[in-house]
């Protein structure tokens, strides 16, 4: 069954960008910094949890998860070592997405050549 | 040419190429996106399941495994040309979901290759990346930030 939901919501959180750009006419790069800042909006009103909860992977593969993950990142720290953990525990969370785009990207640009 | 006929020209203009931009098939668009996205997701469920029952990780932690692997497929296909094919195709349906933070990553560091590994790979790499970390990084302090004040003042 999550697999399931975890098409429905995600392909939703997809067409939601699909929406963005075709309607609102807005960039790719404006369209996910929009996902993003909601995925953070979402995670402070504390509604993004329950949406991992019910929808798995749906939830968590789209960008909307980076500004979720931030959040509860910078939230995780601040609880244990007040307020000064917002600032060490923002990218406790993003870590493995972040560096292994970051490390994988470096060594395809050195292992392929531009196409077109 | 004064200047009220110069916006009444630039006005007609305008008018005139919005006639002949290509509509925008959204219902179409919404539903190529709607099923790749899916697709993805699902696919990284499937991810999510296999590293939680076969590796140590628990709800928490499968979710990282899962998108360094989507990560690594994404840069894959994007270095081998072929990611450029499905995203045309299935527009949002590729780029929300993380595979298209990788491939827009990916694409500007293999691109900008030529002007050096410094000044191009690593100067050019966040090109397209960078506002998304830049957005989601303040908004995610601003949140956190009155968030932590409020439950100090609830709490408290």
């Amino acid at each position: 069954m999550i697999y399931f939901w975890a098409f429905v919501v995600g392909g939703l959180i997809c067409v939601l960008g699909q929406l963005l750009m075709d309607v609102a006419k807005l960039t790719p790069a404006h369209t996910m910094s929009t996902l993003v800042v909601l995925g953070a909006v979402f995670d402070g009103v504390g509604l993004y949890e329950p949406l991992i909860d019910f929808a798995g992977a749906g939830a968590t593969v789209p960008i909307t998860s980076f500004g979720n993950a931030l959040v509860h990142g910078a939230m995780a720290e601040a609880e244990q070592n007040g307020i000064i953990g917002v600032i060490t525990g923002i990218f406790e969370v993003t870590s493995a997405g972040i560096s292994a785009a970051i490390i994988f990207s470096f060594l395809a640009a050195l292992c392929f050549k531009p196409k077109g | 040419m004064s200047q009220k006929q110069q916006e009444s020209v630039n006005q007609t203009y305008q008018k005139f190429a919005q006639k002949q931009e290509p509509k925008i098939p959204v219902a179409a668009n919404c539903i190529k996106a709607f099923l790749i996205g899916g697709a993805v997701c699902t696919f990284g469920q499937g991810l999510r399941s296999f590293f939680l029952h076969f590796f140590n990780f628990n709800e928490q932690t499968s979710g990282d495994p899962t998108l360094a692997v989507l990560i690594l497929i994404a840069v894959l296909l994007t270095g081998f040309g072929v990611y450029d094919n499905i995203s045309q195709f299935a527009g949002a349906g590729t780029a929300v979901p993380v595979t298209g933070f990788a491939n827009s990553m990916a694409s500007a560091a293999i691109e900008y290759r030529t002007e050096g590994i410094v000044l191009g790979i690593g100067a050019n790499m966040f090109k397209l990346a960078g506002p998304v970390i830049v957005f989601g990084t303040v908004a995610a302090f601003l949140i956190a930030i009155i968030k932590t004040i409020w439950m100090q003042v609830a709490g408290g």
